[in-house]
């Protein structure tokens, strides 16, 4: 009984701000096709350097869209979601982190939901149709596995992400000004994840693609659809860990979190 | 019983001052140092202080905010921070300075969103809204946005939202700062209520020390983390040497002046004369010394203003 009805209580929730951010019309519908925009202006990017070279890392531009479309709804899922909590220096500052936590529910899930980015949903549906579009024109064989690739690749990037927005954002614990931080691993590293691994320089790809997990965001599972070897080397069955990976993430990040929570009660800061 | 209990409850931040361009020194400074705080069922308790004095950190600990350095600390029973969200459902909090409402929502949609958050069975909910609507006299802004209202009307929206779920305990910070003169009274002469039933323990912290003349019966004063009074305005009255004055006004001059033990004459203005009277002394018997030299012609016994209490207290 306990269990389903806090999930209500979630979903309440999320319907208030969903009431509250529509409650300014204007400023609401101008930032749903804001998002839209954005998104288009992240994709001529990669338009502008195919209109240069056709191959890029010994990739085509076909393929290299669905290295983005994929990258891009994993991130726009993590950012609608969760990524509000980049905010976290001003919860800490404004004493909104007090307030929650006076409640009887858990302090990240309320932050989250009392946060919910809703005018970033333009973006979701964007990148949605941008990985349609990639997979069409990159000629995806439709196979069971395939397409359950391509359902599993976006959330589990999206749950990566989020561990990235929530571990760097629990850095305002002990740094108020952590927002650079945050952009820097969050937008930085959907920048990352939009190309093919091979277009990177060394120890730098070698540091985002295995030692921070950015490499099974988009790349390898794309590997997989397109049916393609890793120039780099790499095993096949990389594409499939993604979910795996982030697993990995987000209990670091909730570890993180909990480190960052119990530190603000003992500091106050 | 005691709904609270704190002994020797302490705080310790840590504060890092810059020596030279690169070298910094850590120094723990204690915001609350060591507050024993027993308040019983049904008690309306003031807790004043000065700015900094560790008002507000004492009561983020016994709310489960923050964790304390030292001492424990039991409200309700449970111990606030580990047991957190049983201990949520069994108090009330207002923050002066910190919205509990949601800004772009009608007043009652925020109700209704704590009624769900706090899992309030809809009938005892609505019992409880109805008697604040009444009280507070919600009805006239209860679908404006929160955003929208006045701040009195917003705090008469706070103390509904924090007593929806029927907490045993219900603590204030600063629940009248900022609000004008009518609001204030709204405010009070609720609290006033709230308390007078006796169901509800309420701990009040202000500045405002109308609020304490009108509220409280016990204060607790703490200045650099310490408790530095608890009890009755009156003790603090007889601690602090606060002093009544009596002023008599004869036909003419009396010759010779009473005395009597804990009474000071102040000052003689012709037949005018002024006495001070310390905590212990008793009106009654300078009165009646007065009125035997006869030709008594006016009396006024002026009570001491509790600021000028505490402003005393403050500063020594």
């Amino acid at each position: 009984m306990a269990e389903p009805s806090t999930l209500a209580i979630y979903r309440r929730l999320v319907a208030a701000q969903v009431r509250s951010q529509a409650s300014y019309r204007a400023s609401f519908a101008l930032d749903l096709v804001s998002n839209v925009v954005f998104l288009g202006a992240d994709l001529l990017a990669v338009l502008v350097v195919f209109y240069r070279v056709p191959v890029l890392g010994g990739f085509s531009l076909t393929d290299t869209l669905l290295v983005f479309g994929l990258s891009s709804l994993g991130f726009s899922l993590a950012d609608l979601t969760v990524g509000n909590i980049d905010k976290m220096s001003r919860h800490v500052r404004t004493g909104l982190l007090d307030a929650v936590l006076i409640r009887p529910l858990g302090v990240l899930w309320q932050l989250l939901v009392l946060d919910v980015g809703v005018r970033r949903l333009g973006r979701v549906c964007s990148g949605v149709v941008v990985l349609v579009i990639a997979v069409r024109l990159a000629e995806v064989p439709v196979t069971p596995a395939n397409l359950l690739l391509l359902v599993v690749t976006p959330l589990a990037g999206a749950v990566f992400f989020s561990a990235v927005f929530v571990a760097t954002a629990t850095v305002a614990f002990w740094w108020v000004d952590s927002g650079e931080l945050t952009a820097a691993l969050t937008y930085g590293g959907r920048d990352f994840t939009s190309y093919p691994m091979t277009v990177y320089g060394g120890w730098f790809r070698h540091l985002l693609a295995f030692g921070l997990g950015f490499g099974f965001v988009a790349y390898y599972p794309a590997l997989v659809l397109l049916d393609r070897p890793d120039p780099l080397g790499g095993p096949a069955w990389l594409g499939w860990c993604g979910p795996l990976l982030a697993a990995v993430a987000a209990a670091l990040a909730a570890l993180v979190w909990r480190t960052g929570v119990r530190q603000y009660r003992s500091t106050g800061s | 019983m005691n709904v609270i209990e704190a002994h020797g409850l302490r705080k310790d931040f840590t504060v890092r001052v810059r020596k030279g361009l690169l070298r910094r020194e850590s120094r723990a400074v204690a915001a609350v140092d060591g507050v024993d705080l027993t308040v019983r069922r049904g008690e309306l308790l003031g807790y004043l202080g000065p700015n900094g004095a560790g008002k507000s950190t004492t009561l983020k600990m016994l709310t489960g905010v923050l964790h304390p350095s030292g001492g424990t600390v039991a409200v309700c029973g449970l111990t606030p921070v580990p047991q957190r969200i049983q201990l949520a459902r069994r108090i009330g909090v207002v923050f002066g300075q910190r919205s509990q409402l949601w800004w772009d929502l009608p007043l009652g949609d925020s109700y209704e969103l704590l009624r769900h958050i706090y899992r309030v069975p809809a009938a005892e909910h609505a019992a409880r809204l109805r008697r604040c609507r009444d009280l507070l006299e919600l009805d006239p802004f209860l679908d404006t946005p929160v955003r929208q209202l006045s701040l009195g009307q917003r705090m008469r929206g706070e103390l509904t939202a924090a007593l929806l779920h029927g907490p045993e305990v219900l603590f204030l910070d600063e629940p009248t700062i900022g609000l004008d003169v009518v609001s204030k009274q709204a405010v009070r002469g609720f609290l006033a209520e709230l308390g007078a039933t006796g169901d509800t323990t309420i701990v009040l912290t202000t500045h405002d020390l109308a609020d304490i003349e009108r509220l409280c019966r016990r204060i607790v004063v703490i200045d650099h983390g310490r408790v530095v009074h608890d009890g009755g305005i009156d003790a603090l009255h007889a601690r602090y040497g606060s002093q009544r004055r009596v002023v008599v006004d004869f036909d003419t001059a009396p010759a010779a002046v009473p005395t009597l033990p804990g009474v000071h004459l102040e000052a003689t203005a012709g037949p005018r004369l002024t006495f001070t009277l310390d905590g212990t002394a008793s009106v009654g018997a300078l009165v009646s010394a007065l009125s035997a030299l006869g030709g008594l012609r006016d009396l006024a016994v002026t009570e001491p203003e509790i600021e000028e209490v505490i402003a005393r207290l403050y500063r020594s």
